[in-house]
C-alpha cells in the first residue's frame, strides 16, 4: 500500500478498510484480516493497526467478537457513505469550489459536464 | 509477569570509553508489546546502549536491568530470554543449519520450525556454509535465528543495513509479525526510511542522554507535520518542498498529521531542551 505524506498512518488504513467495505470486497458481517495480519501485510507495527481497528470499532464499522476476531458491522456501509459525505463536502468540495473560483469556471458548466457524465453512464 | 511493567529499566546510568563520556545520566524504560527505534547521531551511544542492555558492557554507575535482574549480572536466567543482532558479525565456517543448533540450546522458546520458514522468506538456504554467504544473505539469517528464539528482549543494531530492496520489505513484515505483546524490540537505525511505519515509540539519544522517548501518537499529538506557503516563524524545523515549506510545528490545535522520522529527527537536534520538556 502506498501512503500518503501527510494523514497518519492508522487513518490512511482505516480509510482503506472503509474502502474495501463500500466496495464489496469485504461484505458486512464477514470477517476481516486480523490486526497482526494486515500488520503484516501493510510492512506497518501491530499496534498502529490495533489503533485503526479501535477508531472502526468506536464508530461501529467493525466489531471484535472475542477470541475469532475482527467482522464488518450491520450497516457498516450506510456509516462510511454519511461519514464520507461530510468530509467529502469539508473536504474535496471545498477544494474544488476554490480551483473553480481561480480557474473560472461556473456552476453551470459542472452542471453540464456531471449530466455528460451521467448520462454516459459512467458512475 | 505483569505485561505492563517495563521490561527494561535504566536508571541514571553513566558510561565511558576512558575519557571519553558516552551517557553522562541516562535513564529510559521499554515496556512490551513495542518496536522501538533507537535513533541518533554518530557516536551517540546507540549501540554501547543496546550491547549495555544485554550485559555485554558494564556501565560506570547506575543500574540496567532486564525483567528485574541487572544485565551486568549476566544472569543465565535473563541471557535465555535476551538476544542482541549486531550490525557486523563474523559467521563461522559451519553450516547455518549446525549453527543454529547448537546456538538455540541456551533458549527456552526457540522455535526451529518457525527458523525454517522465516529462511523461506528471506530466501535463505540453511543448508549453506554461513561464512560463504553474501553479507545480506548472513544478516537474514541470523535475523531469522533471532527472530525464532522468541526472547522477550531483541535488541537489533542496523538490521537494515546491507539489505537489497525487497528484503527490506521482507524484514519489515517479520517483524511486524513476530512483534508479540509480551516481546521488547529495539531496533536502532540511521536509516529510518527502511524502518518507518514500524518503529513507535521513538528514543532519541544524544550527548547529554535522552532526549525523547514517545510513542507515534504522543508525538503526533505534540507536533504538527505540515506544508504550507510561508515560513512558521515558531516552526521547530522547515524545509522547502515543493509547494512551500515543510515544516515541523507546535500541534496547539490536536491536527492530526503523519509523523515522518526524518523531520522529527531534524526538528529534535534544533530544539534538545525545549523537546526534553515536551516529552517529559
Amino acid at each position: 500500500m502506498e501512503f500518503d505524506q501527510h494523514k497518519p498512518i492508522y487513518l490512511q488504513i482505516a480509510d482503506a478498510i472503509c474502502e474495501r467495505i463500500l466496495t464489496g470486497t469485504w461484505p458486512e458481517g464477514e470477517r476481516i484480516p486480523s490486526v497482526r495480519e494486515c500488520g503484516v501485510s501493510l510492512e506497518v507495527n501491530p499496534n498502529t493497526v490495533a489503533r485503526s481497528y479501535d477508531e472502526l470499532s468506536s464508530e461501529g464499522i467493525i466489531h471484535n467478537k472475542r477470541g475469532i476476531g475482527y467482522f464488518v458491522s450491520p450497516g457498516a456501509k450506510t456509516v462510511i457513505r454519511d461519514k464520507q459525505r461530510g468530509s467529502f463536502i469539508s473536504g474535496d468540495l471545498k477544494e474544488m469550489f476554490r480551483k473553480m473560483e481561480i480557474l473560472g469556471i461556473s456552476i453551470e458548466d459542472i452542471t453540464t459536464l456531471y449530466k455528460q457524465y451521467i448520462s454516459k453512464g459512467n458512475n | 509477569m505483569d505485561t505492563n511493567n517495563p521490561v527494561v529499566k535504566i536508571d541514571h546510568l553513566k558510561f565511558n570509553y576512558k575519557k571519553h563520556i558516552v551517557f553522562e545520566d541516562l535513564s529510559l524504560e521499554m515496556e512490551p508489546g513495542r518496536i522501538y527505534g533507537l535513533l541518533g547521531e554518530n557516536g551517540v551511544g546507540k549501540t554501547t546502549l543496546l550491547r549495555t542492555i544485554c550485559g555485554l558492557l558494564r556501565a560506570e554507575s547506575g543500574e540496567c536491568t532486564v525483567m528485574g535482574m541487572r544485565s551486568a549480572s549476566r544472569n543465565p536466567e535473563m541471557l535465555k530470554d535476551i538476544y542482541f543482532v549486531p550490525e557486523l558479525f563474523v559467521a563461522p565456517p559451519i553450516s547455518v543449519k549446525r549453527f543454529i543448533q547448537s546456538n538455540s540450546l541456551l533458549y527456552p522458546r526457540w522455535d526451529a520450525a518457525q527458523f525454517y520458514k522465516l529462511c523461506l522468506t528471506f530466501d535463505v538456504d540453511p543448508s549453506y556454509r554461513f561464512d560463504k554467504l553474501s553479507h545480506g544473505q548472513q544478516k537474514k539469517a541470523l535475523i531469522a535465528f533471532a527472530l525464532a528464539l522468541n526472547t522477550r528482549v531483541l535488541l537489533m543494531d542496523e538490521p537494515s543495513n546491507g539489505l537489497d530492496i525487497p528484503s527490506k520489505t521482507t524484514l519489515r513484515r517479520v517483524i511486524s509479525e513476530c512483534a508479540t505483546e509480551d516481546r521488547v524490540i529495539a531496533i536502532s537505525t540511521h536509516q529510518v526510511r527502511d524502518l518507518e511505519n514500524l518503529i513507535d515509540p521513538i528514543i532519541i539519544l544524544d550527548r547529554s542522554g535522552m532526549i525523547l522517548n514517545a510513542n507515534i501518537e504522543q508525538i503526533s499529538e505534540r507536533l504538527l507535520f505540515t506544508v504550507s506557503p510561508t515560513p512558521d516563524p515558531g516552526a521547530y524545523w522547515s524545509e522547502t518542498s515543493l509547494n512551500g515549506y515543510y515544516q515541523v510545528v507546535p500541534n496547539h490545535d490536536g491536527l492530526p498529521s503523519r509523523v515522518n522520522l526524518e523531520a522529527l529527527f531534524n526538528a529534535t537536534l534544533r530544539n534538545k531542551e525545549t523537546f526534553k520538556k515536551l516529552f517529559k
